[in-house]
């Protein structure tokens, strides 16, 4: 058996499917995370495979149960992915999907700081086309953004990578901590890719504005990448318990306010990725395993209610929750879906996220962080409340919008049972997954004060739902744009720039006319003197001038018998 | 033709729902007088504290949302326009 490295075969299905005919092109995409993924099993469970270019030790391809666990997740999250798009006619997205998936294969198996930053940019150009394959004003907007921040990102993680290399020499990917300059443009770089507060605002811009399918691949990827990366570089590290707990916090406020229902799932997945944060920043073996598979079944449930929304935007045209509602009737199977992902993601007992979620709370208490536990208990509350009911009773239910419509067509129905299928099978079968987490941790998944606390967690949930709708205090969706740190770039900046330009063209007119005043009074004064009409041209009458030789004369006299 | 009545054209079944859910909420939060749930840290022993914590978290959550509006919220177009 030959050592492929996973992101090759999606390298050179992408270059094939560019070229390709539109039949054989489905074929081979739905064949290589499928071929890959089976290559991946075969490799052995610790794999490191080096490679010197110019001195430069790298290692283009290390397994072990860290990146193995990404790496099928990463392999399923494309399939449903590729199996959601196959009926778009469009070839620059199935050609950017493989690229983007080959990319987040490639950046999980980096050994090495180099390997990453390749991969790392390469997710960034390749996943941009899906944001741009909308082809409207906005997306273009949104995409050019979306580019730069990574991009920046990017160069972050090169500088802080060479910055390392500087003083250990070596580029190898491990343990980075917090410590010094150059792992601090490091975390910076993760942290803009994982959104950490205030450098959020990109994946909230530019996901909603990406094709219904795009939307799929960009939430199974990016920013599951960069949980892998903290995992490994940063595991442990404290501040990332307060910055995961203010993820998980705020970002629901926007939720609630949000009338587009994928920018309300946009928000809803800085919330989930703030428990996995969380967890890696406590660093203990139940906290990491717990961030772990709670990043595993985000990218399933997360993925589920963005197809199923991707399916809702397919068929109607509309994203609104205000243009929305009542489409439980003509779209029945994708309204189980949603409900499916919807109680996958709020964490009900016998769903997906139940474990994986308990296991970061409870890691949270016992490591004495009561506060953050109460935050977390807060925007589990709150999660349920925007994304478990909102979305679908939105979209779903709510007033009868008066739409129409057909089911999605059987591709996405067939992707959204995938996910829904692993959603429940994840949920009462946990050892499927847990198994294959990096850490043995001793962990009882269903014990009775947990499932009770959670249902009840969420059912008075509900019922402050159904009350607060009841009453009339629940606010309106509204057509509407919500500002956010987004408003300092597309706002403030540009505003502050123009204003800028105006006022050194203000400045540069005022000193240009002061310099032109000035010329004129010197040109003048010199005319005063020397011109035709000056005190210099006139003509001396002969007089005056031996006059003025007698008194030089006189004087020098005087001066010569003194 | 008459379009087909749906299950929530029925105000009756709405009103079910809602039947159902209170009588969820009384079943849950009336388990903690009879199941003694163990705890890590003593708040969360407290009688209904889960029951609580849900509901005032889903209200504040939703109240203070509502008046972040009158701060945050613009025009749909907001950022398209030029001023």
């Amino acid at each position: 058996m030959i050592e492929l490295p996973p992101f090759l075969l999606f390298y050179i299905a992408a270059l094939v499917a560019a070229v390709l005919p539109r039949a054989p092109r489905l074929v081979l995409m739905l064949a290589v995370p499928l071929a890959s993924c089976a290559m991946l099993l075969q490799l052995p469970t610790e794999l490191s495979v080096n490679l010197v270019l110019m001195d430069l030790q790298l290692e283009p391809l290390r397994v072990d149960r860290l990146s193995r666990l990404f790496g099928i997740l990463f392999h399923i999250g494309a399939f449903i992915g590729i199996v959601f798009s196959l009926h778009t006619r469009d070839r620059t997205q199935h050609v950017a999907a493989l690229a983007y998936a080959g990319s987040a294969l490639g950046a999980v198996f980096a050994g090495d700081l180099l390997t990453l930053f390749v991969f790392w940019e390469l997710l960034a150009v390749s996943s941009v086309f899906l944001i741009f394959a909308s082809r409207t004003e906005r997306s273009y907007g949104a995409g050019m953004r979306y580019l730069v921040i990574q991009v920046i990102s990017g160069v972050l993680l090169l500088a802080g990578a060479l910055m390392l290399y500087g003083q250990s020499g070596s580029l190898r990917f491990e343990h980075i901590g917090l410590n010094g300059f150059a792992s601090v443009l490091i975390f910076i770089a993760f942290g803009i890719k994982c959104a950490f507060p205030l450098l959020h605002n990109w994946l909230t811009d530019a996901y909603p504005e990406a094709t219904p399918t795009g939307t799929v691949f960009l939430s199974a990827f990016t920013t599951k990448v960069a949980v892998y990366a903290l995992a490994r570089g940063f595991a442990g590290t404290e501040l990332l318990v307060y910055i995961g707990a203010v993820m998980t916090c705020f970002p629901i406020f926007y939720a609630v306010i949000e009338n587009d229902l994928r920018r309300v799932l946009a928000y809803s997945m800085i919330n989930q990725i703030g428990f996995m944060v969380v967890g890696i920043g406590l660093g203990t073996a139940l906290a990491l395993n717990g961030a772990i598979a709670h990043a595993f079944n985000d990218v399933i449930f997360k993925g589920l209610l963005m197809m199923s929304m991707g399916a809702v935007l397919h068929m109607t045209g509309r994203m609104n929750g205000s243009d929305l509602g009542g489409l439980y009737k003509s779209m029945p199977v994708t309204t189980t879906f949603c409900i499916i992902g919807a109680a996958s993601i709020s964490a009900f007992p016998l769903f997906s996220g139940f474990v994986s979620k308990s296991m970061v709370m409870v890691a949270v208490l016992e490591e004495g962080h009561p506060v953050v536990w109460l935050a977390l208990l807060f925007a589990s509350a709150g999660v349920f409340h925007h994304a478990g009911i909102k979305i679908p009773f939105f979209a779903f239910f709510a007033h009868d919008s008066g739409i129409r419509t057909r089911e999605a067509p059987i591709n996405m129905l067939i992707a959204m049972g995938i996910a829904a299928a692993l959603c429940i099978g994840i949920g009462v079968w946990p050892w499927m997954l847990y198994d294959l987490l990096p850490f043995q941790v001793d962990y009882t998944p269903f014990d009775g004060s947990h499932i009770l606390a959670q249902i009840q967690l969420l059912v008075f949930s509900a019922a402050a739902f159904a009350w607060l709708k009841v009453a009339g205090i629940y606010p309106p969706e509204l057509h509407s744009t919500n500002i956010d740190v987004e408003w300092l770039y597309r706002r403030l900046a540009p505003r502050w720039l123009r204003n800028t330009t105006a006022l050194t063209r203000q400045a540069a007119d005022l000193g240009g006319q002061a310099c032109r005043n000035l010329g004129q009074k010197l040109m003048r004064l010199v005319l005063d003197h020397y011109g035709p009409e000056g005190t210099l041209a006139r003509a001396w009458p002969t007089g005056s001038m031996v006059l003025w030789v007698a008194v030089l004369l006189g004087a020098s006299l005087i001066l010569f018998y003194l | 033709m008459q379009e087909k009545r749906h299950l929530f054209d029925e105000k009756k079944n709405v009103k079910r729902v809602l039947k159902a859910l209170v009588l969820a909420c009384v079943l849950t939060a009336g388990a903690d007088l009879v199941y003694h749930r163990h705890v890590v840290h003593p708040f969360e022993g407290l009688w209904g504290f889960y029951a609580i914590y849900g509901f005032v978290a889903c209200v504040i959550l939703v109240l203070l949302a509502k008046e972040m509006r009158k701060l945050l919220m613009r025009d749909e177009d907001y950022y398209d326009r030029d001023d």
